[in-house]
């Protein structure tokens, strides 16, 4: 197990002497998360390595999951979906069926604690159920800011039972009668996802991967959903291209929704033209592959036009490259214009700004460095844990 | 009083950590900034003067503070935005007298305006305040070599907590150390020296490199 000493080749001088502080005011008090899953992106992924931590800085931490069957899984999904402003079919019978789901996890799991985080959707009505003592705060993962009006009727009731929530960003959260906090989300730089690789290693990988190392790389990670805008990193690495003879993976996961196949569809015919666009369809938990190809990139693109929090950006910052990133969702946040990557606004920016960072390679690796430290100090989970105890000190002292 | 002497009150190093809070009040033009302006509690007023300088460590960015910024990369509009970069939050006494200086830049540069300037492909400025969670950092110090010593050690946050938070929220408009260095060991000369250090537009760790310059000074002098 990772202890939170080990952070401190990492972590920006103090931050872990800071954290130690703050667990001398909160040892043994109880904080329990509550997720629907151990596994995958989002809270689960932050959630592994935070909750070990907590406990090892003395804090009673414990990880709760809910769970259903199938219709509740659907129709947690489709609520997710609907809340972040996608059209989804909500019934009654199936909205009852969620919360009755929740009913029984309500009746199964230990809900004691000094402080309960309810994570995303899955979890969310379990505040029905609340014990007499101790604070509940709802964690929002996803910009709740444009929500489907039935969907969001439907939740806010049961998020205004919560004695708070957090949001990634102010701009994700919705008008609520309860305080917000702003609590952005991190990376683990001793993950597989983001810990250092040797060149080898990196060089390995990569044959693995197909992809060769005989020219500048230009690099997105993220799904193949028209939200990553993964054609219109074609279209401006095509612009790009009539210059400087370079590479461009776009590495990612699809799904089975009707857009999904269509765009990835169109990226593979794209490819089929041009030996140089490679696209590589890998499983969620590619973690290593996803670190060698940041780390092999020349520069990275991150250009979403609608997007969570996301930290595909932070990640790449971490490995020292410049992002090129669109104005969406946490992009801003994470890219310091001009100084860690540029944000854009089209397919045009983005192959401009692609352009001027290849015509000047000082910038690359300025820029790199600028970004590895902005990340140290706002992005990498030291920085979360410490917000979290200054969650747990406010809301239970 | 000498450079060895020794105080009966030891200083007591204090970090801090921010718990960010959003609130419901957010501007999309710059009529709206100045309505709202006018009505958010003073702590957003203090989140976004004076936290702007423990958040945005160690890139300095361009503009003294979140309002400069926002009008300058969001609203795009280079005329106000250095109308409020130019407003040094340490020069007010209160907060209140910091937010009247805003608002009357904002105002009165909207006074010659025929159309309201407003976010187009920025994003909308959201009011936010914090909560500051202090942190005993554990080091005591009772004589200048002894807080020269922890002064270089303690996390940054402590020079944001001593010489931002404490003057600014806290009331204590000298600072921590300079008052610590004038009531309890009796330098009037290098707490006065402190308390003019200009900490505005610039990073905790070039703050901290001028205390320790002044006090390296002292210690010398007194040697």
């Amino acid at each position: 197990m990772i202890a939170v000493d080990d952070y401190r080749r990492v972590a920006p001088p103090g931050a872990v002497d800071i954290i130690l502080r703050l667990a001398e005011h909160v040892r043994g008090r109880r904080f329990l998360h509550v997720s629907g899953g151990r596994f995958g992106g989002g809270a689960a992924e932050i959630l592994q390595p935070l909750v070990p931590m907590l406990s090892d800085l003395g804090i009673d931490a414990a990880w709760e999951i809910t769970g259903g069957d199938p219709g509740f899984y659907a129709t947690t999904t489709a609520l997710r979906a609907a809340l972040t402003g996608t059209e989804r079919a909500l019934t009654d019978e199936a909205l009852d069926h969620y919360v009755e789901m929740n009913r029984v996890n309500g009746k199964k799991l230990n809900l004691e604690a000094d402080l309960v985080l309810v994570h995303d959707i899955q979890p969310a009505t379990l505040i029905e159920h609340r014990p007499g003592e101790g604070r509940w705060v709802w964690r929002c993962h996803f910009d709740a800011s444009r929500p489907s009006r039935r969907a969001w009727a439907f939740l806010r009731p049961y998020i205004n039972q919560y004695d708070a929530a957090v949001f990634s960003l102010p701009k994700f959260a919705r008008r609520l009668g309860i305080p917000k906090y702003v609590i952005a989300p991190s990376i683990d730089p001793l993950s597989d996802k983001n810990r250092e690789l040797s060149p080898r290693e990196v060089t390995t990988i990569l044959r693995g991967l197909g992809v060769p190392q005989d020219k500048p790389l230009l690099l997105q990670v993220g799904p193949f959903t028209p939200g990553e805008d993964p054609v219109g990193v074609v279209d401006g690495y095509r612009l790009v291209k009539k210059y400087y003879n370079v590479r461009l993976v776009l590495a990612g996961t699809g799904d089975a929704e009707r857009e999904s196949v269509e765009t990835l569809a169109e990226l593979r015919e794209a490819a089929h033209t041009d030996p140089d666009i490679v696209i590589l369809e890998l499983p969620p938990d590619a973690h290593l592959q996803i670190n060698a190809l940041q780390r092999a990139a020349t520069i990275v693109v991150q250009k979403s036009v609608h997007a969570g929090f996301g930290l595909g950006a932070a990640e790449a910052m971490w490995k020292g490259k410049p992002v090129v990133g669109g104005f969406a969702g946490g992009l801003p946040q994470q890219i310091v214009y001009d100084v860690t990557g540029y944000t854009v606004h089209s397919v045009e920016g983005a192959a401009f700004r692609i352009r001027h960072l290849l015509n000047n390679p000082e910038l690359i690796a300025r820029m790199g460095a600028a970004g590895r430290e902005h990340v140290r100090r706002s992005f990498l989970i030291t920085r979360h844990l410490t917000d979290y105890m200054a969650l747990l000190i406010h809301l239970t002292r | 009083m000498s450079t060895v002497a020794t105080a009966t009150d030891p200083f007591r190093f204090i970090g801090c950590v921010e718990l960010r809070q959003s609130l419901d009040q957010r501007a999309t033009d710059e009529r709206e900034l100045l309505d709202r302006l006018e009505d958010v509690p003073s702590g957003s007023v203090f989140y976004h003067t004076h936290g702007y300088f423990l958040r945005h460590r160690p890139i300095t960015t361009a503009y003294g503070n979140d309002f400069a910024a926002w009008v300058a990369v969001h609203v795009r509009d280079q005329v106000l935005a250095e109308r409020l970069a130019v407003i040094n939050p340490f020069e007010f006494s209160s907060l209140e007298a910091l937010r009247e200086e805003l608002l009357s830049a904002v105002h009165d540069h909207l006074v010659h305006l025929s159309v309201v300037p407003r976010v187009e492909y920025g994003e909308v400025f959201h009011f936010q305040q914090s909560h500051i969670v202090e942190v005993p950092l554990g080091s005591a110090a009772a004589t200048l070599a002894e807080f020269r010593q922890g002064l270089a050690e303690v996390d940054a946050s402590a020079i944001y907590y001593h010489m931002v938070e404490a003057r600014a929220r806290l009331g204590r408009r000298s600072g921590d150390f300079a008052e610590w260095l004038r009531t309890s060991l009796g330098m009037t000369a290098l707490a006065e020296r402190i308390q003019r250090i200009d900490a505005y537009m610039t990073s905790l760790e070039r703050v901290r490199a001028r205390v320790l310059a002044l006090v390296d000074t002292a210690l010398e002098e007194g040697a």
